[in-house]
C-alpha cells in the first residue's frame, strides 16, 4: 500500500499546534458521527443479531454460530451465490473488454465525432438502474417490446429473453448497458494521464499504433482496470435491482433465492427471519470483500 | 484499496490529449464504435417513441416508430393527475432526498476530506484505514442491517430512513481527501495562521474556493446515487407519500403487471422519461467535471 496523501506537518511545540490539530479533528468529526450511525452501528447490530434465532414458538434464542453453519449448507444460499459468481465470471470480462476497446478508440483520436461518442456512451450511467431495467424489461417483452417485432420478422422465436436459460444473459445485458460507459470513463481518464512525451519518444523510436497500445497504453490502464474490476465484482455480488424489476414485469420469473441479496431481502421481509437474513448479508459481505481484496492484491503485484 | 485512483483522479485540471501528431481519422473505427453508440442509445430511443403512445398503441405498434395517435401530451397530463397526482409528490420527495441527502453527503465529505488532507491529529491513520475498508463494503449488504437497526429506533417509514444513510459517502470522502491535498497549498494555510485567522475562517474564505471543482464532482456522484436510489427506499418505506420516483414507478409497474391489474404501461414509460430528464440534464451541464478525470464512484446500487 502506498503512502497516505500528504498532510500539513505542524512545527513542533506551542499552543498553535494543539489548536490546529483540534481544528483538524473538528473538520472530520461530523463525517465520523454519521459514519458510526449508518456504517458501524448497523454492522455491529447485525453481527449481534446473527447470533440468535427467530422462532415462531419459543421466541428469539441465542444460538452462537449456528446460523453461519446453516448458511454454508443452505442450498438456497448457494443457488444464488453460484449464480452471481457465474454472472461475474462472464459479464464482467465482457463489459470491461468493451469498455477498454471504447476507451482506446476514443483516446486514439482516430474517431470522427469523439465528443459525441464520449457523451453518448456515458449517458446510460445517468439513467437510474430501475428505469434501465424497466426499459429493457419492456423491450424484452413479446407484447410491447422489440422482441416480438424481431421474432415476427424472423418468422420464428429468434430471441426469448425471458426463457429460463436466457434470463441471466438478459440481466447481464442490462447491467452491461448501464456500466460500460462508466468503466470506459475510468479507463479513459487513466489513458489521458500518460505524459505526451512518452508518445513522442515512442513515435521517434518508430513504434506503430499496435505497439504503442501494447507497451504504453495497456500498462498505463492496469491500475484503473483493477479498480474497475473491483467495483464490478462488488456490483455483481449485490445484484438485486435488475432481477427484482423484471420480477415486477413478469411474475413468477425470478425465484426468491435468485441472488443472495434477493434471498436476504425475502428472508427479512417475507420470512420474518431477521437473524438469518443478517447472517446471509454478513457472509455475502465477507465473500465479496475477500474476492475484491484478492483481485486487488493480484492486480497490484503484477505492477512491481 | 483504491489507492491507484490517486493519479487518475487528482488531475482534475486535466492533462490535455496528446498532440505529438494529429492521427488520421478512421472511418472503420468510427463505424465499429458506432454500433456501440447505437446500443447505448437504443433503449432511450425506444423510450422517446414510447412516451408518444397510448396503451393500445404501445402493444400494436413497432417500438422504434410512432403509433397511430400522438399521445405525448395526454400521457404527460395523465402522469401528473393519476392516483390523485401522487407523481408530483414523488418528484418533490426525490428533490428533498437529493438536496438534503446528497447535499449533506457533499458537506460532510468536503469538511472531512479537507481535515484529513491538511491537518495532523491523533487517529488520522485509523480513519484512513476504516474509510478505505468501508469502500469495499457492499452498499446493499449494509441495507438489510441498516433496516433492522432503524426499525429498532423507529426510523423506518420516515424520510430520515432515506436521508441518514445517504449522508455518508466513504468514496466521496476519499476523493475529497486526494483532491484537497493537491488543491490547497499548505503554505497558504500557514500564512493565514500567522495572520491569526481561525481555521474555520480560513476554510470559508480561502480553502473553499480552491476546492470547488472537487466539491462539484463529489456532489455530482452523490446526486446520482441519491436520485437513483431504489433498494433502500424499497426496504425502508411503506407509505407511498414518502416514495421517491424510482420506487413510485416500480409501484405503478407492479400494479400494472399483477393479477387483475390496470394496465398503465404508458404511465410507467412517461414517468420513467420524466425521472431521467433532470439527471441527464445535470450531467450534460456539468460535463466538464465528470469528463476531466474524477470518474469513479461508489454508485452501483
Amino acid at each position: 500500500m502506498s503512502a497516505l496523501p500528504p498532510a500539513t506537518r505542524p512545527r513542533p511545540g506551542g499552543r498553535l499546534t494543539a489548536r490546529v490539530s483540534r481544528a483538524g479533528a473538528g473538520f472530520v468529526t461530523p463525517f465520523l458521527i454519521a459514519f458510526a450511525l449508518v456504517f458501524i452501528a448497523p454492522l455491529a447490530y447485525s453481527l449481534y443479531l446473527s447470533l440468535f434465532r427467530n422462532q415462531l414458538v419459543g421466541g428469539t434464542q441465542f444460538v452462537g454460530l449456528d446460523n453461519y453453519a446453516a448458511v454454508f449448507v443452505d442450498p438456497k444460499f448457494w443457488d444464488g451465490a453460484l449464480r452471481v459468481m457465474l454472472f461475474l465470471a462472464v459479464q464482467v470480462p465482457i463489459m470491461l473488454a468493451i469498455a477498454l476497446v471504447a476507451a482506446l478508440a476514443i483516446d486514439s483520436g482516430r474517431l470522427h465525432g469523439r465528443r459525441l461518442f464520449r457523451i453518448g456512451l456515458f449517458l446510460p450511467y445517468a439513467v437510474p438502474g430501475v428505469v434501465a431495467a424497466m426499459m429493457w424489461g419492456f423491450m424484452y417483452s413479446d407484447r410491447i417490446g422489440l422482441t416480438g417485432s424481431l421474432n415476427d420478422l424472423a418468422g420464428f422465436d429468434l430471441l426469448a429473453p425471458y426463457a429460463k436459460h436466457w434470463l441471466l444473459v438478459s440481466i447481464g445485458n442490462i447491467v452491461t448497458w448501464e456500466f460500460v460507459g462508466y468503466n470506459m470513463l475510468i479507463l479513459y481518464s487513466a489513458l489521458k494521464n500518460v505524459p505526451t512525451e512518452t508518445y513522442e519518444a515512442a513515435a521517434i523510436d518508430g513504434a506503430d499504433q499496435f505497439r504503442i497500445v501494447r507497451h504504453i497504453k495497456l500498462p498505463a490502464v492496469r491500475g484503473a482496470l483493477v479498480i474497475a474490476t473491483v467495483f464490478s465484482i462488488i456490483g455483481s455480488f449485490q445484484l438485486f435491482n435488475e432481477p427484482q424489476i423484471l420480477k415486477g414485469l413478469v411474475p413468477n420469473l425470478i425465484s426468491t433465492s435468485y441472488t443472495p441479496n434477493i434471498y436476504a431481502y425475502t428472508l427479512s421481509f417475507q420470512g420474518n427471519q431477521v437473524s438469518y437474513a443478517a447472517t446471509v448479508a454478513i457472509v455475502m459481505g465477507v465473500i465479496t470483500a475477500g474476492i475484491a481484496y484478492l483481485v486487488q492484491l493480484r492486480g497490484m503485484r503484477r505492477d512491481s | 484499496m483504491a489507492l491507484t485512483l490517486t493519479r487518475s483522479s487528482s488531475r482534475l485540471r486535466g492533462s490535455s490529449a496528446y498532440s505529438y501528431s494529429r492521427p488520421r481519422r478512421s472511418i472503420t473505427l468510427t463505424v465499429l464504435l458506432g454500433f456501440l453508440l447505437i446500443y447505448s442509445v437504443l433503449p432511450l430511443t425506444w423510450l422517446l417513441f414510447g412516451i408518444t403512445k397510448d396503451q393500445p398503441d404501445l402493444i400494436s405498434s413497432f417500438g422504434l416508430w410512432f403509433g397511430e395517435d400522438f399521445s405525448l401530451f395526454d400521457n404527460l397530463a395523465e402522469v401528473f393527475t393519476y392516483d390523485g397526482g401522487i407523481f408530483t409528490r414523488w418528484f418533490l420527495n426525490t428533490i428533498v432526498y437529493v438536496v438534503v441527502g446528497a447535499g449533506g453527503a457533499t458537506l460532510l465529505a468536503t469538511a472531512g476530506g479537507y481535515g484529513l488532507a491538511k491537518f495532523r491529529f491523533r487517529g488520522r491513520n485509523a480513519v484512513f484505514a476504516v474509510v478505505l475498508g468501508a469502500i469495499a463494503v457492499p452498499g446493499t449488504a449494509l441495507a438489510v442491517p441498516t433496516f433492522l437497526l432503524f426499525s429498532q429506533l423507529g426510523l423506518t417509514n420516515t424520510m430520515w430512513a432515506i436521508i441518514l444513510p445517504s449522508l455518508v459517502s466513504p468514496f466521496g470522502l476519499y476523493l475529497m481527501w486526494v483532491f484537497a491535498a493537491e488543491a490547497v497549498p499548505t503554505e497558504l494555510l500557514e500564512a493565514a495562521r500567522v495572520d491569526g485567522a481561525s481555521e474555520l475562517r480560513t476554510f470559508f474564505t480561502i480553502s473553499l474556493r480552491l476546492l470547488v471543482p472537487g466539491i462539484v464532482t463529489v456532489a455530482l456522484f452523490a446526486i446520482v446515487a441519491t436520485w437513483n436510489n431504489y433498494f433502500l427506499p424499497l426496504i425502508m418505506l411503506n407509505d407511498p407519500n414518502l416514495f421517491p420516483l424510482t420506487l413510485g414507478l416500480y409501484r405503478w409497474l407492479a400494479d400494472a403487471s399483477g393479477v387483475g391489474a390496470q394496465p398503465v404501461f404508458h404511465l410507467v414509460i412517461t414517468g420513467a422519461f420524466l425521472t431521467i430528464v433532470p439527471i441527464v440534464i445535470t450531467f450534460l451541464v456539468l460535463q466538464r467535471y465528470w469528463q476531466s478525470g474524477l470518474s469513479a464512484g461508489s454508485v452501483k446500487q
